[in-house]
């Protein structure tokens, strides 16, 4: 007996002709727990959908195996799958109330009345559509609208939840709020879902697992943390964190007892040989040129360190966004501070070795992020 | 709220007026000329007081025409159940087809779906009377000629591709989502289309069955060509008043009168429906 709700091995998506058309999804292995909540992360057009979709039964799957529960589902109707899912549409029925539509699947199943009735209200509790219950799906807001949608999946019991940017809609309060109910209610009942999302806010609050995709590729598979601290490559590197990763090209160079990353503009982070653990400097040394990559929050300001022009500075209330020109491009810098700097004032930045990620040059995979290898 | 001069509303008015007019004149001078004889039709200059009578009705419904030449059998009755059979079976067993079908060509892309739609669409284009010679042989060898059938048949030319195209734009405007949230919850592709694909679709299917029907029952030509005197339809019953002492108008006026009658009293009742189906079709793309 296998701990896996969903298997997803080799999986192409070919959208026209086997190899000729749109390849939407690229040779996806993904094998996900039961009891998990994994976010599908991505920009439009990056395969979450067709992925989930296919799950779904409602793509056909051009190449490879899924198995939902141990059961291989691929070739089985959506009816037999024995999924839920939230439409990012809603897609509410609109001949019936939302108590109806919610409550459709378990009379279908053939669910007595005063039980249906008790789990309507328990979600709708959860979601605070208590007062729209009686209401038809044309009635109702947009967000009402999804909730109901979400409602409609969550009620139901199934091997597999699928939630198609279940969120997309609501009020950030509302969210934020419902983020955590939501988490709750799916983790109190064991239950395993697969959540589509293009805000990495939501997958990172929901998601014990994010898979990040881009042009139909999985890049990496793993915990919101992870992601952070080690991206797999330059893409979730600059794709995952808010605001994104600072990147510049710098060719390697030694000089006496040094590390010389020289980037454009003449402009040279210069670090003791020491401050690398051992693995790691040999690596950087055996290249030429390299991507470096640092968080916003982990640029530092100091005397000694290389120069830059601020070009923007901004107070978000908690935070400060500054960005400067530097190194023949931009770089943003984040503190915790109200930081009072004109246009154009030249500042000294310094980055600590600790909180450097190194990235292949042609192929974008990660090289080391601090004292570690990749 | 709309704000409008009082010139512009009587102006309005008047445009109307003017528009009702010009629609409603020949069906308001047809509805007149069906309580006249022929003389007082005939008289010039036309009079617009006259004493009615409803001779030309009782002439139709009891089947004897009396004319200067003498009395006439005519079939008016039973032409105008020609006309109510042929249409209501056509446009059944249209719907029948077209509905599927319709909803095949709307979900789901196959090879060539879009040729044989258009192929079905451009039978709308040929010609009736080109394609009837080469149809009559056929039918005259295949026993079809003058069969009610037969004609069901050959009306299909006309509803078919009207009801696949007006109700394929219907299902399309349908999101699929829906559909797929009802058979993830359970249930086979036929559930969904009976019930989540239908009764959306519902005022476009009764928009295009009562157009197709409104098309049928207007049919003239293949009627003429395919049908002889007992399954004539009333388009070509009419040509029965044209007689030898000269043209009935009084009772061609009767007869009109009666066979719009019909298809009036539907397209009054269901035009919402048809305003919403035809113009919710037509926008796509």
């Amino acid at each position: 007996m296998s701990q896996s709700a969903l298997t997803i091995s080799g999986v192409d998506k070919f959208y026209g002709p086997i190899d000729r058309g749109v390849h939407a999804v690229q040779n996806l292995t993904m094998e996900i727990d039961r009891g998990e909540i994994v976010a599908l992360l991505g920009s439009s057009g990056c395969g979450k959908t067709s992925t989930l979709r296919m799950i779904a039964g409602f793509e056909e799957v051009s190449r490879g195996t899924i198995s939902v529960a141990g059961r291989k589902v691929h070739t089985l109707p959506p009816v037999k799958r024995n999924v839920a899912m939230a439409f990012e549409g809603y897609s509410l029925y609109p001949p019936l109330t939302v108590r109806e539509n919610m409550a459709f699947a378990l009379k279908a199943a053939k669910l007595p009345k005063s039980e249906v009735d008790a789990k309507v209200a328990s979600i709708a509790k959860l979601l605070e559509i208590e007062d729209i219950l009686e209401r038809y799906p044309s009635s109702i807001s947009g967000g009402q609208q999804q909730r109901a949608s979400l409602g409609r999946a969550l009620i139901r019991k199934a091997d597999l939840h699928l939630l198609d940017e279940p969120m997309g809609q609501l009020e950030p309060q509302l969210r934020a709020v419902l983020r955590g109910r939501i988490k709750h209610f799916i983790k109190e009942r064991g239950l395993t879902a697969i959540l589509v999302t293009h805000d990495q806010t939501e997958a990172n609050a929901l998601a014990d697992r994010i898979a990040v995709m881009e042009g139909g590729v999985l890049q990496q598979f793993d915990t919101p943390d992870m992601l952070k601290q080690r991206p797999a490559n330059l893409f979730t590197g600059t794709f995952v964190g808010e605001p994104p990763m600072n990147v510049f090209e710098a060719y390697v160079g030694t000089a006496a007892d040094k590390i010389n990353l020289r980037l454009p503009d003449g402009l040279s982070l210069d670090y003791d040989k020491d401050a690398f653990s051992g693995s790691v400097r040999d690596e950087l040394l055996k290249r030429e040129r390299v991507v470096i990559g640092i968080r916003p929050y982990a640029v530092r300001r100091s005397k000694d360190g290389v120069p830059a022009t601020v070009s923007a500075n901004q107070w978000l209330g908690d935070q400060t966004h500054i960005a400067a020109d530097f190194a023949g491009g931009s770089l943003v810098l984040v503190e915790h501070d109200r930081t009072r700097l004109e246009l154009g004032a030249p500042i000294n930045i310094s980055i600590d070795p600790k909180n450097l990620h190194v990235f292949d040059q042609s192929s974008g995979m990660a090289i080391s992020h601090g004292m570690e290898l990749a | 709220m709309e704000h409008t001069s009082l010139l512009e509303r009587i102006l309005r008015g008047i445009a109307l007026t003017l528009v009702v007019i010009f629609f409603m004149f020949p069906i308001v001078w047809i509805f007149m000329m069906s309580f006249q004889t022929n003389e007082t039709i005939l008289r010039i200059p036309p009079q617009l007081v006259f004493k009615p009578t409803l001779a030309n009705y009782t002439a139709l419904i009891t089947g004897k025409l009396t004319t200067a030449a003498g009395t006439l059998d005519i079939a008016f009755m039973r032409n105008l159940w020609n006309s109510v059979f042929l249409s209501v079976t056509s446009v059944a067993v249209a719907l029948l087809l077209g509905v599927p079908a319709a909803y095949a060509f709307a979900r789901h892309k196959f090879r060539g779906s879009e040729d044989i739609a258009f192929t079905l669409l451009s039978f709308r284009f040929a010609p009736a009377l080109l394609v009837l010679l080469p149809l009559t042989l056929y039918f005259q060898k295949l026993g079809l000629a003058n069969t009610y059938i037969g004609l069901i048949w050959v009306y299909q030319l006309i509803c078919l591709p009207l009801i696949l195209w007006i109700v394929r734009g219907y299902f399309e405007d349908i999101p699929a989502d829906i559909e797929y949230a009802y058979r993830i919850a359970g249930h086979s592709w036929f559930a969904t289309f009976r019930k989540i694909a239908l009764p959306l679709a519902g005022p476009g299917i009764a928009a295009a069955g009562l157009l197709a029907f409104i098309f049928a029952w207007n049919n003239f030509v293949f009627a003429l060509v395919l049908a002889s005197a007992d399954k004539q339809p009333v388009t070509v019953g009419a040509l029965a008043f044209i007689t030898s002492s000269g043209i009935q108008y009084g009772q061609i006026s009767a007869a009109i009168v009666l066979s719009i009658t019909p298809t009036l009293a539907l397209a009054l009742y269901a035009q919402r429906y048809l305003v919403e189906g035809l113009s919710l079709g037509a926008v796509k793309g």
